[in-house]
């Protein structure tokens, strides 16, 4: 048998979202739809324990909470705004509970997506686009939030009142953006989510268990939005590239914290049916459409899983899909990750004569990654002179304390 | 939902009020009104005509120039009545001046 507070925690986990978005496009009004569903789980808490669990604990949430939003209008509200908000949440059409059956409906579906995008429109500053996405449809707690962003807990409640004040005054809409729009729309949302995650991924400072919850939430966020959105290939392409890079977690860091690069890690401890669910999404996708840039990430990061070493990775075709991405997304980054797979594939001389037409542009002089590259290279090049040098001045840029670490036991070997 | 959208711009543009902007403001307006989203709109006359007025402690200070020295001036405006924010921001996106200044777009306090 299921314990109640158990049922209490599973729902508010798995349906918060989808109860709260279904509420905000009933009454227009996050803070009041809100305190409507929290007033419901409180209820719950009082009568599961007594009365037994409901049989859709969901639908059970849902419609005490549009009761208890009706009361609290007509305690809090004026009598215009009375009968205007009760008649939409009465309106027989929206969410009733025989809607909330396990086949999730159109209309249920349709409300986190629009609250998808109103979270994430650009009217809003990213930061709060994305506290905001994981208060409303993550159901992570303000305390919560604020701890993965590591910003003090009354700043993180002032940026979500804030927030919350501007989509009421500014009359920021709950609805899916016109056709003309949608494109730069998904691809706000998709920003965000993907913010989410390297958030998780790539911070090494805070409380661990909670950077990886980030990741874990961000894959969370993308499945759903790639469901809900199943003709856009940048949402698939964005899922399998979280999936992928999330598949390597338990072997991305030794038993001290210290970072393990991806040559060095042990490839038993990367999580083999996730990469086979990632790969399996962009497979899929690769044959039917021309490659956004998720998906062209997707991809390199799916022959880095799927290769059983180090040596056996098929680098001229990452090399080939980096030249790609280059095309569609220009950027220096991308460039020094093309420059590190041609190293690979052609040998590090010709790794480093790339890297030198990267530095001369002078965009990355002060970026600590390029210079690590070049060390590495003259490493692999054994040119232990060269490979110190740069290894001093990627340790000069580096501020990541796990970083560090690496560069200097790197700097270590070549002087030894 | 009112918005007010508010046009700046470095004033040697908005100065020279070329026949060709000016064009386009009419064209916009023309728009604007056919759709029957607009309510108010002015060019307004540049900042050396400008007057600012404090009252501290009773008494009126009276100013030459405009509220703030900045680089792009408040040149004209206009009031929409739009269904949201996003209905505001896609006729903001038409105003001739947000090719070459900016349109800064704010919901009317509703009283």
């Amino acid at each position: 048998m299921v314990e109640p507070q158990a049922a209490i925690e599973h729902t508010f986990r798995e349906e918060s979202g989808r109860i709260l978005a279904s509420l905000i496009r009933a009454c227009g009004d996050f803070d009041l739809a809100e305190e409507a569903m929290q007033d419901a789980f409180a209820v719950a808490l009082d009568r599961w324990p007594r009365d037994g669990i409901p049989d859709n604990p969901g639908a059970w949430i849902t419609t005490t909470a549009r009761h208890k939003a009706i009361d609290r209008i007509r305690r809090e509200r004026t009598l215009a705004e009375k009968q205007e908000l009760i008649a939409a949440l009465d309106r027989p059409e929206d969410v009733s509970a025989a809607d909330l059956d396990d086949e999730a409906p159109m209309q249920l579906i349709d409300d986190r997506l629009r609250l998808i995008f109103t979270c994430c429109h650009p009217a809003l500053a990213p930061e709060a686009q994305v506290a905001l996405t994981l208060r409303t449809l993550g159901g992570l707690t303000t305390p919560e939030i604020a701890r993965a962003f590591l910003v003090p807990e009354p700043t993180m409640a002032q940026r979500l009142v804030r927030v919350k004040r501007k989509i009421r005054d500014a009359a920021i809409p709950y609805t899916v953006p016109a056709p003309e729009d949608l494109p730069a729309r998904v691809d706000a949302v998709l920003a965000v989510i993907y913010l989410i995650f390297n958030e998780g991924y790539s911070a090494s400072s805070g409380d661990a268990l909670i950077r990886r919850d980030l990741c874990s939430e961000a894959i969370r966020l993308a499945r759903l939005v790639a469901n809900l959105m199943p003709d856009e290939p940048e949402a698939a392409g964005l899922l399998a590239l979280l999936i992928l890079q999330h598949s390597r977690r338990d072997a991305r860091t030794g038993p001290t914290g210290e970072l393990i690069v991806l040559e060095e890690q042990d490839r038993t401890r990367w999580h083999h049916a996730e990469i086979e669910e990632g790969a399996a999404i962009i497979n899929e996708d690769m044959t039917s459409h021309g490659l956004g840039p998720y998906q062209q990430q997707a991809a390199i990061a799916a022959i880095h899983a799927q290769a059983p070493t180090p040596d056996a990775t098929d680098w001229p075709q990452i090399a080939a899909l980096y030249a790609r991405l280059a095309e569609v997304q220009p950027s220096p980054i991308i460039e020094l990750n093309r420059a590190v797979a041609i190293a690979m594939a052609d040998g590090p001389l010709a790794g480093l004569r790339l890297i030198d037409a990267i530095d001369a542009t002078g965009d990355l002089a002060d970026y600590h990654l390029l210079h690590a590259a070049r060390a590495d290279l003259h490493r692999r090049a054994n040119q232990p002179e060269a490979a110190s040098i740069a290894y001093r001045r990627a340790l000069d840029l580096c501020t990541n304390e796990v970083e560090r670490t690496y560069l200097q036991r790197r700097l270590n070997e070549v002087t030894s | 939902m009112k918005y007010m959208f508010l046009i700046y711009d470095e004033e040697k543009n908005q100065n020279n009020g070329a026949p060709a902007v000016m064009e386009e403001y009419g064209a916009f307006s023309q728009l604007a009104n056919e759709k029957g989203v607009i309510r108010d709109g002015n060019r307004l006359h540049a900042t050396d005509a400008a007057t600012t007025v404090r009252v501290r402690n009773g008494a009126t200070q009276t100013t030459d120039g405009p509220f703030a020295e900045t680089k792009e001036q408040l040149g004209g405006y206009f009031i929409f009545e739009c269904k949201d924010l996003d209905e505001a921001l896609s006729y903001a996106a038409k105003v001739p001046s947000a090719k070459f200044g900016s349109v800064e777009v704010r919901p009317v306090f509703e009283m």
